[in-house]
Order: structure tokens, then sequence, then C-alpha cells
């Protein structure tokens, strides 16, 4: 709409001048009113259960055996952090996520491009490109899951000189391979939607005046496009790779965490609620929370993302 | 309808910059006031202040006998068009004008009506259906004068409503906003950084500078009587040429000559040693088209550059400036968000002048049109104060000294601020 | 070439959508004798098709309905709570100026990077202490404190994109606050709302972590935790077909939705992202 542009300079300026007349004092009361609902709600289930977590990681507590409750201190993380499995499950984490993010982050770029110049057909496109973001995680786990078994599946039979009796989620490698298609398939539409968005604000003048000055196709890729983009792309990148590192649905449902598919969200998960052993759970929790943190830092830090201009200010 | 008395308004944001600083203008009941200058002076500000959407730092606001300082803007009863016009976009055309109709629960007999004869004035009728988005620029800018004028309100206050319109459509549409005002005979406060439309619409004209009020006066009073230098390069297109100027007696000395200046002006300035002289292009002449009998001096200059427009024809001749003079003439660019590339006159000559580039022309000018300004304050030295309206920093108990080296703090600070946001 | 290139890569990306669709639609017409004998292929092989079979069999299951029933209640009601409550956020966030944004702001960037597995442990504790356990507001709660702050930065965008002038001319032409935000800018954000909405009941939709977790029987259990349980006689050869069926029943949904709303959710996903 050609009515709407951006506030006079006077709102803009408001920013940076905490104002005590009745007025701004009256904004301050009615804007804590109105989020004060969202932050009870995030907190409730968010801190509470976050600082009851780093309570609860200090003893050793099983809900089998309550009245066995004991204090053990920093005990579960030493447990956990000289046990080799909670390495080479967070190994394999980080394996997944460096792999799936970086496949996406090509496809999706690749996607977006098409998605970017088609003009006929626009609408089926991104209708199509929206089902698999919009699919059940645990629907997709399981179309891939019998896509690659070999009793019931297709892809053995697609692959030419395949075995025909290969078992995919026999060992590693291969199931791993199967974890990450499925989870690539389903994720990769977010990603080529947030670099299409990306990709709008690249201005055509610009491209053509790097065309103009004798760019080749590759180096207006390279020298203005991906420069130019490199907020979206960041954002693209931090939202998935800490998305990818929590995986646990489709390792769930496609192997159920066997041969040494496990990510640290299973491991977790298998503590907690099919062992109940809730103080090594708790204790996991919060390793969990911290590599998250640790990776969102490491991030932020390495590929310097705006995250100001992530929260759109 | 009422008048509306600002008193001593001061604007001050949370840093302690103020935004406006003891303005008092009186809008008479009916007059049309524009409040005019280049970005940053403040004048929005004013306005918002006015209708209520900006808190008043100290001073009083006065509609009528009320002072509304503390009233919400629906209580002030006002009218207003945005500058992007603020069109309610999910209404209708007639939705659009009727809805503070709406909001007032008019039966709906006469918001028909009121509605109906606004859309009559503003040649609205077969849009009424539409929805704003599908609507042209001044269409649009129709629709926003329709919401203010179907209200009985006290004063409508416009907000650079022509800024987002095309040359040709401006034109139209100020005289239609200047017949509309006339026709109701309401007060009206304006606000422009286009001086062309502070001179046509404006019974007077308040100019402003980095919130403090310049010179508040009828469009003709600024143009031949400025209070201070930037006044007179705010008002007028091409503006007014200043040039270094040594008085001796009656005689001027310029770059590019000596000129004679009547007796009374000389005896105002005698003594000051360096000025500013300020001559608008049109008081100069070719000297061989010039009527012999016209009282003025003649000098001889190399021109540069000259613009044939059919009619006049623009002259360019550069000149250099002492360093004083040079400092003073570019912050009065950066005042007026000008960019100084050189100094150099610029003359109007008749169209019928054969002057060509790089000629040595003989130019009249006509000294009795010259002002001579003061080139640490900027005060204009040889004003009529009879015929300037009001100038608060000649009035009683101000300093012109003071107030300029009070509006060169505020520029450091406003540097220093944008310098601080840069990085 | 640039034109081919580009049909070409339209050709791809409709494979790439589409075709684990379409698997497992063909899929769930094979029949389950031919699953638990092996029939390896795209398609069911002649004699293998088992019509609608599989479909009548998943409806006619008690517990994939409950679990249909569950996951669009709980869904639904998670939606329009999340949502009402960012909407006031949003518009404070988006127009106001308060003490504590940036907290809030912050919070919300860091819950929508939570490990939600590193919750359940906690939350299962404490939802069994307090009786919230295996029941709807057990998964409503979590439900909403997740889509949360998607739901506020997708409705901030929206609320930023109002210009903030119309709010004051409704002001100006005689409307209390509570006027200018009801008459002018709840009509305008009505789409941003609803894109909010769509991308709440998304997530709740999918969400399979609290599912499993927060659940024990089929009173409160959602379609994908009622799915991965659904595991039939022998663990290692699951019932695929009746799977698939049931599958594509909970996908029907997602597919209604992103055919309407096509427009709104691309508008909606990529708007707090990158600022236009």
């Amino acid at each position: 709409m050609s009515t709407v542009t951006a506030p006079a300079p006077e709102a803009k300026r408001k920013g940076n001048a905490p104002e005590t007349s009745s007025r701004s004092r009256a904004e301050n009361r009615l804007g804590q009113k109105l989020v004060a609902p969202a932050i009870f709600v995030m907190l409730l289930v968010t801190a509470f259960p976050m600082l009851r977590a780093l309570y609860l990681s200090v003893f050793n507590y099983a809900l089998t055996a309550p009245e066995d409750k004991e204090f053990v201190g920093f005990g579960n993380y030493v447990t956990a952090l000289t046990d080799p499995l909670f390495w080479k499950v967070t190994g394999i984490t980080v394996l997944y996520m460096v792999v799936t993010v970086a496949i996406e982050l090509v496809i999706g770029f690749i996607f977006a491009m098409v998605m970017h110049r088609v003009i006929f057909a626009r609408g089926v496109i991104r209708t199509s490109i929206l089902i698999p973001y919009g699919i059940i995680t645990v629907v997709s786990g399981f179309a891939w899951q019998f896509a690659f078994s070999y009793q019931n599946g297709f892809v053995n039979s697609w692959i030419p000189g395949m075995d025909l009796q290969f078992n995919w989620f026999g060992e590693t490698t291969p199931a791993v391979v199967a974890i990450m298609v499925s989870e690539i398939w389903k994720t990769t539409p977010f990603m080529s939607l947030l670099l299409l968005a990306g990709l709008a604000q690249v201005s055509e003048d610009m491209l053509e005046a790097a065309k103009v000055d004798g760019a080749t196709w590759w180096q207006r890729l390279w020298k203005v496009i991906l420069p130019n983009m490199r907020a979206a792309i960041m954002v693209a990148v931090l939202f998935r790779a800490l998305d990818a590192y929590r995986i646990f649905d489709n390792i769930f449902v496609m192997t159920a965490g066997a041969v040494n598919t496990e990510s640290i969200s299973f491991l977790t998960y298998r503590q907690t609620i099919e062992q109940f052993q809730l103080g090594m759970g708790s204790a996991l929790s919060v390793l969990l929370f911290l590599s998250v943190l640790l990776i969102a830092a490491l991030i932020v830090k390495l590929f310097r993302v705006d995250l100001a201009q992530a929260r759109q200010e | 309808m009422a008048a509306i008395d600002m008193k001593n308004i001061v604007k001050k944001y949370g840093d302690g910059f103020p935004a406006v600083n003891d303005v008092s203008i009186d809008v008479a009941d009916g007059e049309f006031m524009i409040l005019v200058g280049p970005s940053g002076c403040g004048k929005s500000t004013l306005l918002r202040m006015i209708v209520g959407l900006e808190d008043i730092t100290s001073g009083d606001m006065m509609i009528g006998d009320r002072r509304v300082n503390d009233l919400a803007p629906k209580e002030r009863n006002l009218a207003m068009v945005f500058q992007n016009y603020a069109l309610y976009p999910h209404l209708t055309v007639y939705e659009n004008i009727a809805f503070p109709l709406r909001l007032a629960k008019a039966d709906s007999k006469t918001v028909d009506e009121k509605v109906r004869a606004a859309s009559k004035t503003l040649e609205l009728d077969e849009h009424l259906d539409r929805k704003p988005a599908n609507l042209s620029g001044g269409q649009r800018q129709r629709v926003a004068m329709g919401r203010a004028i179907v209200r009985d309100a006290d004063a409508f206050l416009f907000d650079e409503p022509l800024s987002n319109l095309d040359a040709k459509l401006r034109g139209q549409m100020r005289s239609e906003i200047a017949r509309l005002q006339k026709k109701l005979g309401i007060t009206t406060v304006y606000v422009t950084h286009d001086q062309t439309e502070a001179m046509t619409l404006g019974d007077r004209v308040a100019v402003l500078k980095r919130g403090i009020l310049q010179q508040l006066a009828s469009p003709r009073e600024l143009y031949t009587n400025p209070g201070n230098l930037f006044v007179a390069g705010f008002i007028g297109s091409p503006p007014m040429n200043f040039l270094p100027a040594t008085v001796e007696g009656n005689i001027v000395e310029l770059p590019f000559g000596k000129v004679e200046i009547p007796a009374d002006k000389a005896a105002k300035v005698a003594g000051r040693g360096l000025l500013i002289a300020g001559i608008r292009p049109e008081a100069f002449e070719d000297a061989s088209v010039v009527d012999q009998t016209r009282q003025g001096s003649t000098f001889r200059a190399k021109i540069d550059q000259v613009e044939w427009l059919g009619n006049t024809a623009y002259a360019y001749i550069p000149f250099e400036a002492p360093p004083e003079v040079l400092e003073q003439l570019q912050q009065l660019e950066r005042d007026l968000d000008g960019e100084t590339l050189r100094t150099q006159l610029v003359v109007s000559l008749d169209g019928s002048s054969k002057v060509a580039e790089d000629d040595d022309a003989e130019i009249w000018v006509d000294t009795s049109q010259m002002h001579l300004f003061d080139p640490a304050t900027g005060e204009n030295l040889t004003i009529d104060l009879e015929r300037a309206g009001r100038v608060p920093a000649l009035e009683q108990g101000h300093d012109p000294a003071q107030q300029a080296k009070a509006e060169h703090e505020v520029a450091d600070q406003q540097t220093a601020a944008a310098e601080s946001a840069d990085g | 070439m640039r034109k081919l290139g580009t049909a070409v890569g339209c050709v791809l990306i409709l494979l790439w959508c589409l075709l684990p669709v379409a698997w497992i639609i063909s899929l769930s017409f094979k029949s389950q004798t031919a699953i638990t004998n092996g029939s390896p292929g795209f398609l069911p092989k002649d004699g293998d098709g088992a019509g609608w079979q599989n479909y009548t069999d998943v409806l006619d299951n008690e517990q994939f309905r409950r679990a249909i029933f569950n996951s669009i209640g709980i869904s639904l009601i998670a939606t329009l709570l999340s949502v009402i409550i960012a909407t006031l956020a949003a518009y404070a966030i988006a127009r106001l100026e308060f003490k504590g944004k940036k907290f809030v702001l912050t919070m919300a960037l860091a819950i929508a990077m939570f490990p939600v597995v590193s919750l359940v442990g906690p939350l299962f504790d404490m939802w069994r202490t307090i009786g919230l356990y295996d029941t709807w507001p057990g998964l409503i709660i979590p439900y909403m404190s997740f889509t949360l702050p998607l739901a506020i930065w997708t409705l901030s965008a929206f609320f930023r994109e109002i210009p903030w002038e119309l709010e004051q001319a409704a002001q100006v032409d005689g409307a209390t606050s509570w006027q200018a935000f009801r008459k002018v800018i709840v009509p305008l954000a009505a789409p941003g709302v609803f894109t909010a909405a769509i991308l709440t009941f998304f997530f709740a939709w999918n969400d399979f972590v609290f599912g499993i977790s927060l659940t024990s029987t089929e009173s409160a259990r959602p379609i994908p935790a009622a799915l991965s349980f659904f595991v039939g006689a022998d663990p290692f050869n699951r019932p695929a077909s009746l799977l698939a069926a049931g599958a594509v029943v909970s996908t029907i949904p997602i597919i209604i939705i992103v055919l309407i709303f096509q427009r709104k959710i691309v508008a909606g996903l990529t708007s707090g992202a990158v600022k236009g």
C-alpha cells in the first residue's frame, strides 16, 4: 500500500528518551500490563522447570525409588561427562546438525533461486513447498523409514546397482543417512522460504549494474547476491542449526536410537521418561541446554549474526 | 472556530535536546498560519503539540480560551491532515470521511448529509465506494481533507500535506487548499518545508530553525525585510545572494567593485567593518536593458554561465570570499539543508538580455534592495522593523549574539548525536 | 537457457515436495498381508492393493479417533489462547515504549531456541505432582509457551507494518485509545493474527516430544504420539500400510490449510526473519 511509510521522526526519537510525562508513564504501565500474560506463560513452562532441573540434577533420584533420593553434588555431571557414551552421542548430534544444515543451505538456496525466478505457477510451487513444512515430523519419519525399508520400500530398487536386500537400519552409517534424509526433506522448505525472503531484498538494479560492470553469473552470485543476503542466511542457519541440534522425532520413529543413531535429546529423553532417572536426566537436560547456548553463542560469534536484525529492530 | 495561542512552548526530549525552544505564536481566528523551516526545525513537533500527539514540556497551549496542554487529542476538537494522509485502508472512501462522525455517534442521516456535502466540495462523488489503495495521490489527499471538513473542528492542521504529490498536482492542490480555507474561513496551521507553499498560502508565516522562532510575518514582509541571514536565505527562489561587503560612508565595496547605497541604510551600519551583503537575484539587471533613469549602481564582471529560460535568464558569476564570511555562509548553507559547492553570485536578467557565457558584462544593481547582515550573529542590520512582523531575536531582552551562540550549541549537539548514531 | 533451468528447477522442487507424499499415499493402499509378506516397490503390485481397507481400519480404531480428537482440540485451544496473549504482547512491543521490552524480546528469542527435551523431565515431574499429567491442559500450557515466541514475532512484524499515523489520525478524529485499537488496528492486523494462528496450529499439531512424555493414555495423547506407539504385533515389521493411512489422515488438515492460506503462511514465516 502506498500510504504506508515510516513513522514520523518524532515518533522514532521516543526510543532514546525515557520521558517522564504522564503520557509516557501511562504508556509504560500499559505496555507492561499487555506483556505480563505472555511473560507469565513463558516463564511457567521454562524458567521454573529449568530451575527444578538444576535442583534435581544434583540428586541421585529415580522415580522408581523416590525414597532413595540422595544428594550427590556434581556427581551426575561427572558421570555424564566422563562417560564415553555422552561424547559419542554429542558427536553424532553435531554430525546431524552440520550435515543437515549444510545440505539444506545449498538445496534451500537453489530452491529459493528457482522460486524467485519462476513467474508461471508460482502459487503451485509455493503451496507444494509448504507441504513438507506442514507435515508432522513423525509422518515424515515413517514415510522415509518405509521408503528405505527393504521389505516394503522403493529406495533400494530405485538406486542402480543397489542390493535389493540391503537393510538401511542394520548399521550406523546408512541409518544416519536415512534419518538425515527425512530431516532434510522436512526442513529444507523452511530454509528456502527464509532465503527467498532474503533474495527478494537484493535489488534488481544492483544486479543489472553488476551485469553492466561485466560480472559473470558466478561473480554476481558471490560478489553481489550472497553478501547482500548475509543477514538472511545467517538467521536461517542459526535457527536451523539450533533446531537440528535438538533432533529427536525422526530418530525416535525411524530407529528408536538403535545402532548408535541416538542424539543427545534422545539420550536425555530415555533417561528421564523411559528409565525414570530424574536426577541423571536433569543433569543431561542442563548439559543439553548449555550446549544449545554454546552453539548459539558460537554461531553468533563466528558469523557475527546480527540478532537485532533477527528481532526486527 | 477558535484562535490558537502558543505561549513560550518548549519541547525537550529525555536527552535534554530542545526540539522546540520557547516558541510563542498567536494564530488569530480564521487565520492561515504557516510553520516553515528546514527538516529538524521543530515545525512538525510544534504541530503535533497543538493537536495533542506530543507532550508539551512547558508553556501554554491555548485553543480559544481553553488551556489544552493536558487534554487528549480527542478532546481538542481539531482536524488534521497527515503527511501520508493516514487513510484507513480497510474502509471505503465514504467510511473514511464518515469516521469522525461515526465516532461521535452521529445518526446515519446526518452522516450521509455531511459526507455527501464534503464529497461534493472535493469532487469525490464517484469514488465514495472505493478503497484508498485504489486512489491516486491527489484523490487520497482530497479524502484526507474530506475527513477533516466533515467535522465542525475548531481548526485545521496540515502536516506537509503536499510533499508526496508530483509537482503539477502539488500546484493544483495548493490552490484547492487555499480556496477551501477561504470558503470555510477556518483557523488553519500548515506545516511545510516548501517556501513556495509558505509564500502562496499563508496569511502569516512563522520561520523556524532548530526549534527557535526566527521571524513571524506576512510573506511580503519576510521577503522584503528578513530578520536575519537564515530567513533571508530560506525565503525566495533562487535564493538571495550573500557577498562579503565593507562599508565606507555611502559606498559598499563588493567583490566586483564599489556600489553606492542609500544614506539611511549606510547610517545603520556605519563603522561595522566587514559585513555580509544580501541582494536578491532580481535586484540585478543587464545594464544595457535598464532604463537609465532608475536609481542604482553598475559594475563589470565576467559571466561564468548563463541559463536562459525565455522570460528571464540567470547568470552566474563566481567570487572569492574571506574566511570569516565563508564560514558563516557554509553554516547557513547547512542550516538550509543545502551544500555549498562554490561561492557565486546569481543574477536574474531580463529575457531580452544578450549577455552570454564568458562575456565581460556590465551589471546594474538596485542597491535600495540590499540588506546588510552582521557576519557574527547573522542579524539584519538594515531591517525596517515597521514592516518585518515579529522578529523575536530583535525584541527587547533578547541578545542576538546570545541566541546565535545557543543555536550553535544545539547544532553541535545535533552533529554529535548524528555522529554517535552513525557509529 | 535461463528459462530451461528454472523449469527444471520447478520440476525438481515439485518432485522433492510431492514424491514422499505420493509414496505414503501409495503405501496406504497396500494391503496388510502384502506388507507382512514384504512388498517392495513404489506402487502396490497387482493383488497387493487394499482399496480403502486401511482407511476404514484406521478410522474404526477407537484409539486413533481419540487421538485425532485430542490433537484437534488441544491444538485449537492452544492456538486460540496463544494468539490472544501474543496479540497483546506484540502490540505492546511494536507500539509502546516500556521498561522490560528488551527482556521480553530476549526471553522470546531464548525460548525459541530452547531444547524442548531438557524441560520434559522436570515438567513430567511437576505435572504428575499437580495432576496435569495426561490431561489436555498438561499439553496446552507447554504448547502455548513454545508457540508464543513465534506468534509474538510474527504479530509484531505485522503491527509494525501498520502506519503509526493511522492510530494518531483516529485519535485526532475523536477516538479513545481503545476505539483506535478496535476500529483501526484490529481490522488491519486481522490477517496477521490469522497467519500467526496458522503457524501456531502447525507447531501444536506437529509436536511430538511433549505428546509422548506428558501423556500415558488415550485421554490426551495426540496424533503424532499415537502413530508412533501404533506398533502392531512385530516391532521390527510395523503395520506400515495402516500407519501410512493414519499418516495421510493426519496430514489432510495440514494440506487443506496450506491450500487455502498459502500466501499468508509464506508471509508469516518470512516476516520475522528479514526486515522488509
